[in-house]
């Protein structure tokens, strides 16, 4: 999945970066609290484990291989910060040692591989697994955390090709999303095994779950307000524009619901920003409504939130 | 005195080949294909005052290419197929042999320099340093266990094949585990924190 360079438009690929440098920022400021010999140590031989890792083709069918991108699982033995490093690393040495994937897109590549797949793959691990999870739900939440970090990757890789219009959109997402139902499958499937024999050989070893390696606030909401925003930015402006179920039922049965009887002055009306046109409309609106939806739940949660919760969220930071 | 090598950091052969790329997909449509022809030539240049042989850079290039023409080939989809397809072909190809000319003539301690020169995170910078010095250990010892793994086993089926696979990754994850331990030791002997 690594894009290589000319495929991309420059705004495109610079989007991208942007928002890669903001997580991998923060995933190193994070990394700073665990600073020192150990902890070096162990992100270069991580890293260098998910590399050989990658390099380990699996047969799929019909002649064709499959190999882990390791992001999710990764985040789940090192947690979300420490994988973002890894794979950032993994993905720099593969384009300035090895050629693979673009330096221009090299932004995009660690927004793809390096932030989305560690960070939805951890988000639905996190989702499945609760609290206290057991060895074969522990299991099950990383198949599906892999699997869906897999699609979300995908879905933004085509979404960003599809912006820099290598090809129309409709192609794009069903080629690039259609055979990564496949893949997500066989990284679910591997992430699921590699993580049941290491419960078997040396289950001590997973104890990210055991020592709470809990975000602190900022970095959460760093992480997750990017993938938001590349989700906004390249993946919304194709959604399906077919009517919702609401639409269609009031078009069937004849009722057209008057906009001139309700009209106020909706600043970003059907999903565009005045002045902008096409899907470069679409991703702004997306993108104004991400920030304002998320600049509301902070301001919300800040003046919601029970005085002891506050302190706490403040002193883990 | 000078020293015996000469040490040039990569800083500005990262940017120049950026700014290279970058101009390539700011071309004017209709400047496309002249212009990936002109760094296509410009790179075939550099590559000889290099003393790069040009078959190498050559067969590198074509080694990536496939990949980057199929992902291309789905401009044929198009309104315009041919031509929309001969301009992503053109500056892939031409922005493919930029990053072959740099990674050809660079070094790899130059590459780290130029990360640390440009204030990268300093976590980010030593992981890549550490990736590359035990990348191969890593690998030769995850390659060698797969085929002590395959050895042993009798039972090709898929099935079996798939299992072995994720049973090395593990067993390589723990072994990795203990490597970083010696490594973090034989850093603090060092003088590390």
């Amino acid at each position: 999945m690594h894009v290589p360079d000319g495929l991309l438009t420059a705004p495109v690929a610079l989007a991208s970066a942007a928002l890669s440098a903001a997580c991998v920022a923060t995933a190193a400021v994070r990394s700073r609290t665990r600073a020192g010999a150990r902890a070096t140590a162990l992100r270069g031989v991580m890293a260098a484990f998910v590399f050989a890792a990658q390099m380990l083709n699996f047969p799929v069918a019909g002649g064709t291989s499959g190999h882990l991108v390791g992001g999710a699982l990764a985040a789940v033995l090192l947690g979300p910060a420490a994988a973002i490093i890894v794979m950032t690393a993994v993905l720099v040495l593969q384009c300035l040692v090895f050629a693979d994937g673009g330096l221009l897109a090299l932004g995009a590549n660690v927004l793809d591989m390096g932030v989305i797949h560690p960070v939805v793959g951890y988000a639905l691990y996190r989702l499945v697994a609760g609290r206290t999870p057991n060895g074969a739900r522990r299991i099950v939440a990383l198949a599906f955390g892999s699997w869906g970090a897999t699609l979300a990757t995908a879905a933004t890789c085509a979404g960003q090709l599809a912006l820099a219009r290598v090809a129309p959109p409709g192609v794009l997402l069903s080629a690039i999303l259609g055979s990564h139902v496949v893949v997500g499958a066989g990284e679910a499937i591997i992430g699921a095994l590699v993580l049941g024999a290491l419960q078997r050989v040396r289950p001590e070893l997973l104890t990210v779950d055991a020592r709470g390696d809990r975000l602190p606030p900022l970095a959460l909401g760093v992480f997750g307000l990017s993938v938001a925003l590349a989700l906004a930015l390249f993946v919304t402006p194709f959604a399906c524009s077919w009517p919702d179920g609401l639409e269609q039922a009031f078009r069937r049965i004849g009722v057209v619901p008057s906009s001139a009887r309700v009209e106020l002055a909706a600043p970003l009306r059907d999903y565009s920003v005045p002045g902008l046109s096409g899907a470069l409309s679409t991703s702004a609106a997306a993108l104004l409504g991400t920030l304002l939806v998320f600049a509301v739940c902070v301001v919300l949660g800040r003046s919601l939130a029970p005085r002891r919760e506050r302190e706490k969220l403040t002193t883990a930071r | 005195m000078r020293p015996l090598v000469e040490e040039r950091p990569a800083g500005r052969r990262l940017v120049a080949a950026l700014l290279v790329l970058l101009g390539l997909g700011l071309a004017p449509r209709s400047l496309t294909v002249v212009a990936s022809c002109t760094v296509l030539g410009l790179v075939v240049a550099l590559g000889l005052a290099a003393r790069i042989a040009l078959r190498r850079l050559g067969s590198r290039i074509a080694l990536a290419l496939p990949f980057s023409l199929g992902v291309a080939g789905l401009a044929l989809f198009q309104p315009d197929p041919l031509a929309s397809f001969v301009v992503l072909a053109a500056r892939t190809t031409a922005s493919i042999a930029v990053l072959q000319l740099v990674v050809l003539t660079t070094p790899f301690a130059r590459i780290v320099d130029a990360l640390r020169r440009a204030r990268l995170p300093r976590a980010l910078v030593d992981t890549v340093s550490l990736l590359h010095r035990y990348l191969g250990l890593v690998a030769s010892e995850m390659h060698r266990m797969r085929r002590a793994r395959a050895a042993r086993t009798w039972d090709d089926s898929r099935r079996e094949t798939w299992r072995a696979g994720a049973a090395v990754i593990a067993g390589s994850f723990v072994r990795s585990l203990a490597r970083a331990e010696r490594v973090a030791l034989a850093m603090r002997a060092r003088g590390g924190s």
